[in-house]
């Protein structure tokens, strides 16, 4: 047997700071007994009297207009449900309601749905759809972004098949350029991501005769209510969401359960029995939304000193077939474009074209890991340049308080990372390995990369647009009771959540109840996204138990309600994109060590180090699980995980050909949290769910390139594409 | 065709279609929901379910393979005191979070200590190397099997 490498306490890593806050200890996950046992009831375990399955005839072809669609007669039972029977508008409502519920007279995505066979058996269902032609008359297709100027392709979207273009510019950036004494130039592409969460999506819709009620796995029950009053044209206290329990989401069940909640809506409606939607994994990988694949240009103009003046950097999102949430996404690539580095002059160009895909949507980090693998790419290789250490030249450009930001806004707050880069070169041994490994061609390398993620909402989002609403209510049994429409998807949000109340009333947890979010008993506190659960649902929900506190005594219901209010510090113009993007920031640094076979190319991991500031975490624990998800999910994205598109359709179509991390692939990490304290998180909390994942690959990429001597600009660092950067002549 | 196998202690009899997957029997006919289903082709191991002692996917057998077959799913694994070690050490080592994966990689545990009550490291990660996980990274879920198996008089 093994000497354990580790001291037997509960939480892996550990905490780097002097004092650590009394609410930061393990406590026991709410949600564990239920999963464990397998009492817990996802949407695939719903049964309902009388009830239907139901399953949908997608687009076979990418673009096309729908010439006729040949039903044969339905058994006695069994029933279509497409575009005719959605009575409200068309369209699912996001950022925009373009994309339809059902395609009409087109299709623009292979898997677009186009109609829904339902009935009692599932078997029979399948036999139905193979019996369904129709007959397409297919249109020229966009696959990138080079068809918008082929003049025999028409447009996908408005007339040059762009979702959204903007630009940010801060400083005088022309003239650094023509000043400079020399402009480094560098292309970095990063590649499609599947979410993979394990339980694959799907909904259920009860139709009582007056109210509609939607069960589903899924991250905001709010967007799928706004979405069905679209869908169904209703007023809202007609419809009714409930999240399920939820297996797993990253992103991936944000945006994209408001399209398959409008189909069993209207298909419970239609049928008037409770109708069962259940994607299988090869039905999930078609349809679902993925990570937008990135082509980023980074120019920057250096002086005569090997100084940088400048940067220009040009951002393109493959966005798919329809907008969703991709210029949000964008946007927070573009605020991201310089990373942790204070850059004197900027200018940011970003644009989203459309392409006839699977639409590409939120997955964790939002396009942030996107915009940091460019950057710490491009940072290490101008490093290399002017023959300078990688990491001593980015430390020598780090922000610091009261610098500017990529949007023009300052950095209001401490920048931990010298310190944090000091500990993790200290665990990982990075100098001189490095040094090493650079020098005696082991084809061995180390890797570092340096990363913020902006905590919840992009600029003033949280103010304007999401307007959280929290309640806390003592009941009349002495419980207390948290409504936010926020889940529990796997992150621990019921349990940090309930620590955060319990902590502020002190009393035991066990006092405290979450159930899961059920639109007609929680308010509107906002989708659970963006790394805002505990920040900003959490720091309400401790404000309100502050109030409540002292009002414990008074008998029978109390009510507390508690809504966003910005903090004064923030600054920020949507119209141009000035000022503080975010409210703050989480912080990381990761080194990776790799050996690149010299035969197979394969990259294998062989060290993993982590050190984060995500102010107090409110539960070690679940921080750790965070951060060694986060940083399985990088790894995979970094080295395995390659999803294609060939002609408007995906090459990988399950999870044999789909590859994820196993428990075999990759070591645990190492790594510790740098507890700084934030005024207005609860506790000091920030972010922490997204952060993980998001410096993962470029630690990756920088070390395969310490240990080839190449620059490595593509993710993933697949063996095919090494094969290729080492046998290119350039 | 009829078929006879024991389910969780229990002698059973379905009278169906000897090709339908042993994952449907057990959660349509028998509701045995904790058997998930995660891909449909054996990857994920979700399905996961223990035919007389050895893993399987429920999701690629044949219900007319396990005729005369003691079958466990979590339902009835979750009475025994293994299940409760299992479970306690899942839960101190932070080893569940989303929590669709998490039955099958008890049920994984089990297969890999009944035989090998003391695993090294690697021979944990190997014996659950046909589960994936998704949100934990495999750190927590390795070190919940070790703390597991460290439960004195149960292994």
């Amino acid at each position: 047997m093994k000497e354990k490498k580790k001291d037997s306490t509960a939480v892996r890593g550990g905490t780097a700071s002097t004092s650590r806050a009394s609410i930061s200890g393990p406590v026991p996950r709410q949600d564990a007994p239920g999963k464990i046992s397998g009492v817990a009831s996802y949407i695939g375990d719903l049964c309902f009297e009388g009830m239907l399955y139901a399953r949908t005839l997608r687009s076979t072809v990418p673009r096309a207009r729908i010439v006729s669609i040949d039903i044969p007669a339905m058994p006695e039972g069994y029933f279509v449900v497409d575009a005719r029977d959605v009575p409200g508008k068309n369209g699912v409502h996001m950022l925009t309601d373009e994309q339809p519920f059902f395609a009409e007279e087109r299709v623009n995505y292979v898997g677009e749905p186009i109609l829904l066979v339902t009935g009692p058996e599932r078997g029979k269902i399948d036999q139905i759809l193979r019996g369904i032609r129709v007959e397409y008359e297919e249109i020229p297709p966009v696959f990138g972004e080079e068809d918008s100027k082929n003049p025999r392709i028409p447009p996908l979207f408005g007339e040059r098949n762009l979702f959204c273009e903007y630009e940010i510019r801060r400083g005088e950036v022309e003239e650094a350029f023509f000043d400079a004494d020399f402009v480094f130039e560098g292309c970095y592409h990063t590649g499609a991501q599947e979410h993979v969460y394990l339980e694959p999506q799907g909904t259920a819709g009860v139709f009582d005769g007056e109210r509609v009620t939607v069960y589903g796995s899924m991250q905001c029950p709010y967007y799928v209510k706004t979405a069905l009053v679209g869908g169904l044209g209703w007023k809202e206290d007609r419809i009714r969401v409930v999240q399920a329990t939820t297996g797993g989401a990253f992103g991936g069940k944000e945006e994209y359960p408001s399209i398959i909640a409008g189909h069993v809506a209207f298909a419970a409606i239609k049928t008037g029995r409770p109708v069962l939607l259940v994607f299988d994994r090869a039905e999930d990988v078609v349809c679902t939304t993925k990570r937008h694949p990135s082509l980023i240009r980074m120019r920057t103009a250096v002086d005569d000193r090997g100084a940088i003046r400048g940067m220009e950097i040009d951002i393109a999102l493959d966005g798919g077939a329809y907008v969703g949430l991709s210029p949000v996404v964008l946007q927070r690539a573009m605020f991201a474009a310089t990373g942790v580095y204070r850059i004197p002059c900027i200018r940011v160009k970003g644009r989203v074209f459309a392409t006839n895909s699977v639409p590409t949507g939120a997955f964790r980090g939002f396009g942030a890991p996107q915009a940091f693998f460019a950057v710490e790419m491009h940072m290490h290789s101008l490093a290399e340049k002017l023959r300078k250490d990688p990491l001593e030249f980015k430390r020598s450009y780090l922000l610091s308080m009261g610098d500017p930001t990529v949007t023009d806004g300052r950095m209001k707050q401490e920048v931990p990372l010298p310190r944090m880069i000091d500990r993790l070169c200290k665990l990982s041994g990075y100098e001189k390995k490095h040094r090493a490994y650079k020098k005696e061609k082991t084809r061995r390398g180390i890797g570092v990369s340096l990363f913020f993620h902006g905590c919840a909402f992009t600029g003033s989002g949280e103010k304007d647009k999401i307007k959280a609403k929290v309640l806390l209510k003592k009941e009349d049994d002495e419980s207390v009771s948290i409504l936010v429409s926020n889940v529990e998807m796997g992150q621990g949000a019921q349990t940090t959540l309930k620590k955060i109340v319990a902590e502020t009333l002190g009393c035991g947890l066990e006092r405290v109840r979450y159930d899961n979010p059920d639109t007609d008993r929680v308010p509107d506190s906002g989708p659970t996204v963006a790394s805002r659960t505990v920040m900003i649902v959490g720091g309400l929900l401790a404000k309100a138990a502050g109030r409540l506190k002292r009002r414990m005594d008074e008998k029978g219901e109390v009510k507390i309600e508690e809504r966003y209010v910005q903090p004064p510090h923030i600054e920020w113009d949507q119209d141009t994109f000035t000022g503080d993007a975010y409210p703050v920031y989480s912080w990381g640094a990761n080194a990776v060590e790799v050996e690149v076979d010299p035969v197979t190319f394969e990259v294998r991991v062989i060290g993993v180090w982590g050190i984060y500031d995500v102010g107090t975490p409110i539960d070690e624990r679940i921080v750790g699980g965070q951060i060694e998800g986060g940083i399985s999910q990088g790894l995979g994205y970094a080295t395995i995980e390659l999803l294609q598109k060939e002609n408007g359709r995906l090459r990988q179509k399950n999870l044999t050909d789909y590859i994820i991390p196993s428990s075999m692939d990759f070591p645990d990490p190492v790594y510790e949290l740098f507890s700084s304290s934030y005024e207005h998180g609860p506790f000091g909390a920030k972010c922490a769910g997204e952060l993980p994942f998001v410096g993962v690959a470029p630690a990756v990429a920088a070390a395969v390139q310490n240990a080839i001597g190449r620059p490595v600009r593509r993710l993933p660092v697949s063996p095919e594409y090494l094969f290729e950067a080492e046998h290119d002549e350039d | 065709m009829k078929i006879k196998f024991t389910v969780n202690g229990r002698p059973e009899t379905v009278d169906t279609d000897p090709m339908r997957r042993l994952l449907d029997v057990l959660r349509d006919d028998f509701g045995f929901l904790g058997v998930k289903e995660g891909c449909g082709e054996g990857e994920c191991g979700a399905c996961s379910v223990l035919v007389n002692g050895e893993i399987v996917f429920s999701c690629i057998t044949p219900v007319g393979t396990v005729e005369g077959s003691e079958i466990l799913t979590i339902e009835g694994y979750r009475n025994t005191e293994r299940y409760r070690a299992i479970e306690a050490a899942m839960e101190e080592a932070g080893g569940v979070q989303c929590g669709f994966c998490t039955p099958g990689f008890v049920l994984a545990a089990e297969a890999l200590l009944r035989k090998n009550p003391h695993p090294s490291e690697d021979e944990i990660r190997e014996g659950i190397s046909g589960n994936l996980c998704r949100c934990t990274g495999y750190s927590g879920i390795v070190e919940g099997i070790k703390k597991a198996a460290e439960s004195e008089g149960v292994w």
